[in-house]
């Protein structure tokens, strides 16, 4: 067990941080919060950055690209660039990383920062479905791929995982919540098989063609055998997890199948994480300055509390910052719905000057009800989505930007919150991957892979595209298409496992070709 | 101790493959020259980064702050910054100059040297090679001086291999002892000449700039007694120091023999070719005043210039306004004379090969 040992080397909270660990545990849980048990670790900055670069585990397979986010983050922290205070995985327990020389108030706002996000983990419905013994599930993974490697040679495994990881954000974020994959079995097949006569309503000879049209008769054929069609085809529907599409139907060597499985495991345990990053923050930092300014802080360490606290919440000109984002979202909704300012009521009244006066005196409580059940339910696209006003919009002061190639530089494009709250939406979606489906497996009856990007306004980036769809080829050992949009023409993109060929599509020839 | 030294190393070795591949997409960037002076030099690189399925860029961002519509946002580039992951933008790889020069190194070399130079000067070298039998405590050669006890006990009897103690008495005792070798010192000196005529435009100096600041960073690291003379010419030629010639801005016309003739008097005057390796390097448009004075120029290389130099090294960068008549000239006068390389430079991107065309090796 690796935070066995990682404990063991004296890494435990001195005395008096162990002090106010209970203390702010209990203040935590006093306030609601709802947390698994957490561990601290003292750590030097080398290991606090190796850590990091680790993504919060001891313990990870040998990959170049973790040396390289180590080099990042050690020369960052070299030139004073940046400094890591705190690192926490989604684990039960959990552990956190306290740098060993930070200042004591530093570490109690860590430890607070910490406890918020630990609640956010065990009580976000998006992390729900996550491993939360992933520091041995990760540790175990280490010791199955260094195994392969002693087997088959790093360069061979490595370059294979590069391959699985180029592909590690094929998956569906929602799997775990919808299920969506349906086998038929053999006898349902084969009972559809013989059963694709469409049945006629007795009628007398006369009327029979106006009872049963030969018309729609042969369109409910038609249909019959087009869902017979989809039952016998893989995937049966449009799939949007294509790692587990190549791990049920790839090609793969034992040790590959292994690999893969490894970087889809680990794909799926951090994607929560990136699809609640301003929730996730703004709560930590919700939390940690309501119990630093309520209780912990004694008043010789005010100042240094609030230089670090403004340099969490700064906001460089023209940028946002999660944190920021995400706490001052928090914090107007607790006052909305302390003050009774939502629904109907409140959207219909154009009074200004009321509205500024409003207060329904529903009470703290009720406005902190609320921002644990958003904590719950929600994540950061329908958390901007549900909650960002225009009011709040204003008094935040967004702008959407664009470049401007005159004065090459970036300038503020317009402050109307439609426009605002669209780019902000966008952006957020943008940060995620572009939705592809495997359609079909056996594609011109030559066992060849097709994907459809359902484009939605963006053009996937292509140069990227080319190499990722190489990867998909050499997994599949076969050709791979990806039917996207690039400029408004559909076009469909072709990987031979040497090369990209791009081929717009004429969409009623091709439909006639499928038909065919 | 940590685990991730492996990781580090791994991903070290993959960037200096990067690096070799690479380099002339960092070399023609101009930013390495500007952090020069802190010996540290900032190159942009690629994150080794692992291409996914990603949305492409995107022309609008969001921001946050204070300022009109239409005034400017503040930061540059942050509306794509927005839609990148961590792990996906770029990464600034700090390589100190030395080791970059090593880099570079791997695959250059000066081309036709010889070793020369004062033998008596100060490049003796003192080493230990030998053994005495008296010296300074300090020298003293432990090993040595064990082997000799050992020697000495066995042979008188002492020695019991139960018990394996063995005391160095003084004349087992064994010191280092120094050797003064002299060296031959390859000392060079490298004559830089660069045409600010007119028709040289910003991007053609920065481009010979470039060029020029890796040349010398590498000479520099790898060898010593390394001198570097720097001449700016454009009607007229004058000798500047380093400085001045990554930074002069001058315009007129171009008579190439001036730079010539100056480059001529600065060897004769400091580097008999008895004890000098001599590199003239000149780098121009091509574009020179007149037939005459082109004329001279041949002529200048081949009685004064070729007699002394190691090589003489000609690159020429490409220009909208030059005629780039002067790397034919040259060509047709010293066709097959090894002693004589010429280059051209037709855009940024080439720097990389043009150095390795007037410094590869096995050339």
């Amino acid at each position: 067990m690796p935070s066995r040992r990682f404990q063991r080397e004296g890494r435990g909270l001195p005395p008096e941080l162990e002090e106010m660990r209970l203390h702010i545990v209990e203040l935590g849980k006093s306030y609601g919060l709802d947390f698994f048990e957490t561990n601290f670790l003292m750590c030097n900055w080398e290991e606090i950055n190796m850590l990091a670069a680790y993504e919060g585990f001891p313990v990870r397979y040998p990959h170049w690209r973790w040396g390289m986010e180590y080099l990042r983050m050690q020369k960052s922290y070299e030139f004073g660039l940046h400094k890591i205070y705190e690192m926490v995985i989604n684990t039960n327990p959990s552990y956190a990383y306290l740098l060993d020389n930070n200042l004591i108030v530093d570490q109690k706002l860590v430890m607070a920062h910490v406890l918020g996000h630990v609640d956010f983990f065990k009580n976000n419905v998006w992390f729900a479905p996550t491993n939360r013994r992933m520091l041995d599930t990760m540790a175990n993974h280490a010791t199955r791929i260094r195994r392969i490697m002693d087997r088959h040679g790093q360069s061979e495994v490595e370059a294979f995982i590069d391959l699985c990881l180029s592909l590690d954000n094929l998956i569906d974020p929602y799997a775990e919540h919808i299920r969506r994959h349906r086998q038929f079995s053999e006898e349902q097949i084969e009972a559809a098989e013989s059963d694709v006569e469409v049945a006629r309503i007795p009628a007398k000879d006369y009327m029979d063609p106006h009872i049963n049209p030969p018309k729609f008769l042969e369109a409910q054929r038609q249909k019959k055998l087009d869902d017979l069609m989809k039952m016998k085809s893989v995937p049966e529907e449009p799939q949007r997890d294509v790692l587990k599409f190549l791990l049920d139907h790839a090609p793969l060597a034992r040790w590959q199948y292994d690999c893969l499985q490894i970087v889809r495991d680990e794909a799926y345990y951090f994607a929560p994480q990136a699809k609640t990053k301003i929730m996730n923050e703004g709560w930590a930092t919700f939390w940690h300055t309501r119990l630093m300014t309520d209780h912990i802080l004694d008043e010789s360490e005010v100042i240094d509390y609030c230089d670090h606290h403004s340099g969490t919440v700064a906001q460089q000109p023209g940028q946002l910052n999660p944190y920021k984002m995400g706490v001052e979202l928090f914090r107007d909704i607790q006052m909305r719905w302390s003050t009774g300012r939502h629904g109907k009521e409140w959207l219909d009244c154009d009074d200004a000057t009321i509205k500024r006066e409003w207060d329904t005196g529903a009470g703290a409580e009720i406005g902190l009800e609320k921002v644990f059940e958003v904590r719950r339910t929600h994540n950061d696209v329908t958390f901007l989505d549900t909650f960002l006003t225009e009011d709040f919009c204003r008094r935040q002061g967004f702008f959407t930007t664009k470049y401007d190639p005159r004065s090459r530089q970036w300038i503020i494009n317009t402050r109307e919150f439609r426009a605002v709250k669209k780019q902000m939406l966008q952006t957020l979606a943008q940060r995620g991957t572009p939705r592809a489906y495997v359609v079909d497996a056996n594609h011109g009856n030559r066992q060849e892979l097709r994907l459809n990007h359902r484009h939605d306004g963006l053009d996937i980036k292509l140069e990227w595209a080319s190499t990722v769809l190489g990867n998909l080829a050499a997994l599949w050992s076969r050709p791979v298409h990806l039917e996207t949009m690039v400029d408004g023409k559909p076009v469909m993109l072709t990987h031979d496992g040497s090369e990209m060929k791009q081929r717009e599509l004429d969409t009623q020839a091709d439909e006639a070709e499928a038909v065919a | 101790m940590l685990n991730i030294d492996q990781d580090l190393s791994r991903f070290k070795d993959i960037v200096k493959g990067r690096v070799r591949k690479d380099l002339r997409k960092y070399m023609s960037s101009s930013e390495m020259i500007g952090k020069q002076g802190k010996e540290l030099v900032s190159i942009p690189i690629h994150q080794v980064g692992i291409p996914r399925l990603r949305y492409g860029k995107n022309e609008n961002g969001i921001g946050q702050g204070d300022g009109e519509e239409g005034e400017g946002a503040g930061q540059p580039g942050e509306g794509q910054q927005a839609g990148d992951q961590p792990g996906e933008h770029l990464l600034e790889v700090e390589f100190t100059v030395d080791e970059l020069a090593q880099i570079l190194g791997e695959e250059l070399e000066l081309p036709r040297i010889e070793p020369k130079g004062s033998q008596e000067s100060d490049a003796a070298n003192a080493r230990y090679k030998g053994i005495t039998r008296q010296g300074p405590e300090s020298l003293r050669h432990g090993k040595r001086t064990y082997k000799q006890a050992l020697k000495r006990s066995i042979a008188s009897g002492a020695f019991n291999p139960n018990k394996p103690v063995v005391v160095p008495i003084k004349d087992d005792r064994r010191y280092r002892h120094y050797v003064v070798e002299k060296e031959p010192r390859s000392a060079c000196v490298v004559v830089y000449m660069m045409d600010v005529s007119g028709s040289m435009g910003r991007e053609q100096k920065e481009i010979v700039r470039s060029e020029v600041f890796w040349i010398d960073t590498w000479l520099r690291h790898h060898y010593e007694g390394f001198e570097a003379r720097f001449i700016i010419h454009d009607a007229a030629a004058r000798e500047v120091d380093r400085d001045t010639f990554f930074r002069t801005r001058e315009s007129g016309g171009t008579l190439i023999s001036s730079a010539y003739k100056l480059c001529a008097e600065i060897i004769d005057k400091d580097y008999p070719s008895s004890d000098w390796n001599i590199y003239p390097f000149h780098f121009s448009d091509g574009d020179n005043a007149t037939r005459s004075d082109t004329r001279t120029c041949l002529e200048i290389v081949k009685n004064k210039l070729l007699p002394v130099a190691n090589q003489f090294s000609y690159a020429q960068v490409e220009s909208v306004y030059g005629s780039g008549q002067f790397i034919k000239d040259l060509r047709g006068e010293f066709e097959g004379d090894e002693a004589v390389v010429l280059s051209r430079i037709p855009d940024r991107d080439a720097i990389m090969d043009s150095i390795k065309e007037l410094l590869g090796k096995g050339r």
